[in-house]
């Protein structure tokens, strides 16, 4: 049997997008086009209760001079920065503990990682408010032992309270990435270094970390990105002080009816986050290529 | 040469669990020698080698190593450096920061440094390679890598895990002589882990032959080949035919046997041995055994009838049916001379030399 016209079932790449396509669409339905909405919002201006069509960049001359929005863009950035630090040093010892010396038992730790996640985010953040609270498990513990007489009231409502709430809700993101780069590093190039004079800890310095560092990266973007942004937990446990910039463009949404300046701020938001996590990253290269050597 | 130990291995044990990777381990390998660890896989050779490395540690038993027991000193301490079978070649270093690696805890100063990882990289013929990535190099170019990141430390011993296996047939020739003729230049010496007999035979000065843990024999290349002193080490060193003879006669060094069709003949005791009962087994290798042409003659003839056979270019294996004989003698024919007329169910006529007899242990006889 002889054919001369091919299918397209036939050919590997038009398969391929086909079996991708369902999902190319949605997301252009609903990350591009509202994107795409967003942005050309930014541009208008609300007078009242319409919206005025015209070209004007005054939102965004808002968004950036405004000492409000200033202060909560800087404390956004500041918030989710310190958040990814703080979970990236907290997940690197438990990914490296799991990947080499984790043995039999590999997967056994992953999962009990991952056993949080079968409770609700908004239950999680709530329950933050339960051992940080007047009355929670902290202060009633330090009550208890008599090491103070009176409740800290500085452990919720502020942005101590943010930091530690996203760090517990993001820690497990973290440890994912770093775990599979830590898995990738073929076991013979450490024992190379030891060979060749190395103490475990010169051996970790020169070769797990630096192998690693991709892992890293993705750890510490993947937690940065949604953080800065996040609405749920500085709402539920952020108070005054822990208000961050995603508070006030949902009050621009909500409340105060001013959607350009809202959109405005969401998009500064985005190349916000997008700049900061380029320069995390290329920094983070240098001082890993730093140490290695 | 002076025979100074480097390395003594004494009642060296590993287990794994209820495993028993090595088993009593006594082995002394003398300075400057090319010594190869020699086995199938799972015998234990490259456990033994890591225990060398100082990566592993033995569950019994003490390793001294120029002298100095290094038993309980880890890899970093050692005066021991190894080639990994994989090359673990460093991924985020270029070759020159490759082979200095171990340099860098010396604290030798750039120059220093920099000039003994180009006299390393001269050695092993790399010399503009510093600035490539391991990712960019070919298997035999990362070998050579590995080869002089470890040269260029000066170890005692150079550990070597089967460098070659992962190379082409032809380029793991051409390495295996450049491997010679780079410990004869620098005069370290090498303990390699191989199951290629070929490659044992061809680089080593003396060869341990190892199955499940234990150490079967250790003698220089053709002493282990002519006279393997069990059935199990014959065997794994090319092929040999084995028969049952008769034990006629015994001396304190000599046994005499009588074959069933390869007559009567006086042969060298391996060490070890120890008859059990009346019966021996011989064995006599497949090119000890020649084809008669035409009208040929010779003074120890056999005849018989062609079962299988198996061309390769150069040589034809054959296996040939003897009358009185229980399993067919497999020969090596070097094809220079009538290789069509070797057909399957044609009689030959074969010659073999009664020297070539060789009585070996066997623990199933």
């Amino acid at each position: 049997m002889k054919r001369t016209t091919r299918s397209w079932r036939d050919r590997e790449d038009l398969r391929g997008l086909a079996l991708i396509s369902p999902t190319v669409l949605y997301a252009l339905a609903l990350l591009l086009v509202p994107v795409a909405m967003v942005i050309l919002y930014s541009f208008w201006k609300q007078s009242f209760m319409t919206i005025d069509h015209t070209f004007r960049l005054s939102n965004y001359e808002a968004a950036f001079t405004q000492p409000i929005y200033r202060a909560l863009f800087l404390r956004s950035l500041w918030i989710s920065l310190t958040v990814s630090l703080v979970t990236v040093v907290m997940a690197y010892p438990v990914a490296w503990y799991i990947s080499f010396h984790g043995g039999r038992n590999k997967n056994l730790w992953l999962f009990v990682i991952t056993v949080p996640f079968l409770t609700s985010y908004l239950l999680r953040v709530m329950a933050w408010k339960v051992v940080l609270g007047h009355n929670g498990v902290v202060n009633s513990a330090l009550m208890w032992l008599g090491l103070i007489h009176q409740p800290i009231e500085a452990l919720l409502y502020t942005a101590n309270s943010v930091v530690i709430t996203l760090v517990h809700s993001w820690v497990a993101f973290a440890i994912l990435p770093i775990f599979v780069s830590m898995e990738k590093i073929d076991r013979s190039l450490v024992e190379a270094g030891r060979d060749l004079g190395d103490s475990a800890f010169r051996s970790f310095r020169r070769i797990v970390l630096p192998l690693s560092l991709p892992g890293v990266i993705s750890a510490f973007v993947i937690v940065m990105i949604p953080t800065i942004g996040d609405y749920v937990t500085p709402t539920l446990v952020g108070g005054r002080d822990g208000m961050m910039i995603a508070n006030i463009i949902q009050t621009n949404f909500g409340q105060a009816q001013n959607w350009p300046m809202g959109a405005a701020l969401s998009v500064s938001a985005m190349v916000l986050v997008s700049l900061a996590a380029g320069i995390m990253v290329l920094l983070l290269r240098l001082l890993v290529n730093g140490v290695r050597r | 040469m002076p025979d100074r130990p480097m390395i003594e291995i004494a009642g060296v044990s590993r287990n794994f669990g209820t495993f028993r990777a090595l088993d009593d381990i006594n082995l002394t390998i003398a300075e400057g020698q090319f010594f190869s660890l020699l086995g199938p896989s799972g015998c234990g050779k490259t456990t033994l080698l890591r225990l060398l490395a100082g990566l592993d540690v033995p569950s019994a038993g003490t390793i001294r190593i120029d002298g100095e027991d290094c038993t309980e000193i880890r890899a970093n301490a050692r005066p021991t450096n190894m080639v990994f079978q994989s090359y673990a070649i460093f991924p985020h270093l270029n070759v020159a920061e490759n082979v200095g690696y171990g340099l860098k805890r010396l604290r030798l100063g750039r120059a220093e440094e920099d000039r003994r990882v180009a006299e390393a990289l001269e050695m092993v013929r790399l010399p503009d390679f510093g600035r490539r990535k391991g990712n960019e190099l070919s298997g035999g170019q990362r070998q050579r890598v590995a080869l002089a990141r470890a040269l260029v430390m000066r170890p005692k011993v150079l550990l070597l895990d089967e460098p070659l296996s992962a190379l082409d047939k032809k380029l793991r020739e051409e390495m295996q002589i450049e491997l010679r003729s780079l410990q004869q230049s620098v005069g370290i010496t090498f303990v390699l882990v191989t199951h290629d007999q070929y490659e044992a035979l061809a680089l080593s000065d003396r060869i341990a032959v190892m199955f499940a843990g234990r150490v079967a024999q250790v003698a220089e290349p053709m002493e282990i080949y002519q006279h393997p002193a069990t059935r199990q080490v014959a065997d794994f060193l090319g092929g040999m035919n084995f028969l049952s003879a008769r034990i006629a006669g015994e001396t304190g060094e000599t046994l005499t046997v009588e074959t069933d069709r390869l007559g009567t003949a006086v042969l060298r005791k391996p060490a070890g041995f120890t008859a059990s009962g009346n019966r021996a087994t011989v064995g006599i290798r497949p090119e000890r055994l020649r084809v008669l042409w035409d009208d040929e003659t010779a003074p120890h003839m056999l005849t018989g009838r062609i079962a299988s056979r198996a061309y390769f270019g150069e040589t034809t294996s054959l296996a040939v049916a003897i009358e009185g004989l229980d399993a067919p003698l497999s020969i090596v024919e070097t094809n220079d001379y009538g290789a069509d007329e070797l057909k399957i169910g044609a009689e030959i006529r074969l010659a073999y030399d009664p020297e070539a007899l060789v009585l070996v242990s066997d623990p199933a006889a």
